[in-house]
């Protein structure tokens, strides 16, 4: 086994951007085949893990039936990437897990499926390439795995949101709820320059509690934050009325 | 071997973004600050582009990359060189099954987890992160990978903080 690791260190500030243009619009909300979301078939796991296993149904994503009004952030579109599919289908339904009563959805299974995240790292890019968005930001920890490949795809710096205590510059924090208490997000102060356009990354947008708390820290230094970005949105817990009249893009939604 | 002592002309441009934040956590740390470094668009892609040229056609089929840091170097390069990305956590985060294993801290211990079934055995593995100092991390995350078969092809970091002398858990 070989051992190697590149190496230096370094003492030296910060260097940011700034660019400023006009706002994008409308949040395009996919469709994808209702059905099950099934785990990742070539991910083999215990089969003793299954045995009370019930599997989600999931309903589609959008129809052209749906009222505008209960969309309105969502241009109508009638067709589903076809790429789409496939990124469901790689996403594992764990179901009591952080506690009983909750079906989290695993993306790491999706990690797992090489074609399947790039397909959904480039489904990214591809409506936030050429849009002037400098800033794209992502919240710990599994924003982090979205993030930066979208980040360097558009040309865009990263910035982590970060649990408290973790950036060891000079921060601003936001406190956010959760069910029960409260948590904190944490932002370099020098990260981002008023003026800037901004993106939120995180797997999964559920109460929106997370992303609101980071559209504020951004907002509060002047930053315009064009659309907050999620691979998988839970409708039921309306989220996206909670992120101050924020546009949100999701790939996938789950009851 | 490293880029630093190899002289990569990207190195220069990479090392001067990074921020040195004296006294973090804890009196006496110098901390590395690779947060400034992901603010530069072209020094982040030089950096993932060196682990990339490296590692692609190396037949590695998997990235495996460590909480929190090691997510945001390891999922560019998992794209890259075609290989799945698989994230090594801190307890309780991952939900389906998963193994353990425990490593030393200065005070204490902590414990990295990995989902069983994420890599198969025989597959070639690469570790990151964005800094090795004790190695206490790196070694719990080969640990992970080699009880499941893998085979740990190189662990890959952005800095290393020699006098720690990491190197010698390996």
């Amino acid at each position: 086994m070989l051992q190697r690791a590149l190496i230096f260190s370094s003492s030296n500030p910060i260097c940011s951007q700034l660019s400023t243009t006009a706002p994008p619009d409308n949040t395009v909300f996919p469709k994808r085949n209702g059905g099950w979301i099934i785990p990742f078939s070539s991910y083999q796991l215990p089969a003793f893990r299954f045995r009370n296993y019930r599997r989600t149904l999931l309903p589609p994503l959008c129809s052209a039936s749906d009222s505008a009004a209960n969309r309105p952030n969502m241009a109508s579109q009638d067709e589903q990437d076809p790429r789409i599919s496939n990124i469901s289908s790689a996403i594992r339904v764990i179901p009591d897990f952080p506690k009983p009563g909750i079906i989290f959805q695993d993306i790491t299974t999706l990690l797992l499926d090489t074609k399947a995240f790039r397909d959904t790292i480039d489904l990214f890019v591809e409506r936030y390439r050429g849009k002037d968005i400098s800033v794209v930001a992502g919240i710990e920890a599994r924003g982090f795995i979205f993030g930066p490949p979208i980040a360097l795809a558009i040309g865009a710096k990263f910035v982590p949101m970060r649990k408290p205590n973790k950036l060891p510059g000079e921060v601003l924090s936001e406190e956010y709820s959760l069910e029960y208490g409260k948590d904190t997000m944490e932002m370099h102060v020098d990260a981002v320059k008023a003026g800037e356009r901004a993106l939120i990354i995180d797997d999964l947008v559920a109460t929106g509690g997370t992303l609101s708390a980071a559209i504020r820290l951004l907002e509060c230094v002047g930053v315009h934050v064009v659309e907050c970005a999620c691979v998988i949105e839970l409708p039921e817990l309306k989220g996206r009325e909670r992120l101050g009249g924020k546009p949100l893009f999701v790939l996938l939604s789950s009851t | 071997m490293s880029a630093y002592r190899d002289k990569d002309p990207r190195i220069h441009g990479i090392q001067s973004k990074i921020r040195v934040v004296p006294n973090f956590p804890k009196p006496g740390i110098m901390f590395q600050d690779i947060t400034t470094l992901l603010l530069d668009p072209k020094a982040f892609k030089d950096t993932v582009d060196l682990f990339v040229e490296r590692y692609k056609g190396k037949n590695i089929s998997v990235v495996a990359g460590i909480e929190a840091r090691g997510f945001i170097f390891g999922t560019p390069i998992a794209l890259e060189i075609g290989a799945k990305f698989v994230p090594l956590r801190k307890p309780n985060k991952l939900p389906g099954k998963v193994i353990s294993e425990e490593y030393e801290l200065e005070y204490g211990r902590d414990c990295l987890e990995m989902h069983l079934g994420a890599v198969e055995p025989g597959e070639r593995a690469l570790v990151v992160d964005d800094l090795i100092a004790t190695g206490g991390t790196l070694c719990a995350a080969m640990k992970l990978l080699e009880r499941v078969g893998a085979e740990v092809v190189e662990c890959a970091c952005v800095i290393e903080l020699p006098d720690l002398k990491g190197r010698r858990c390996f």
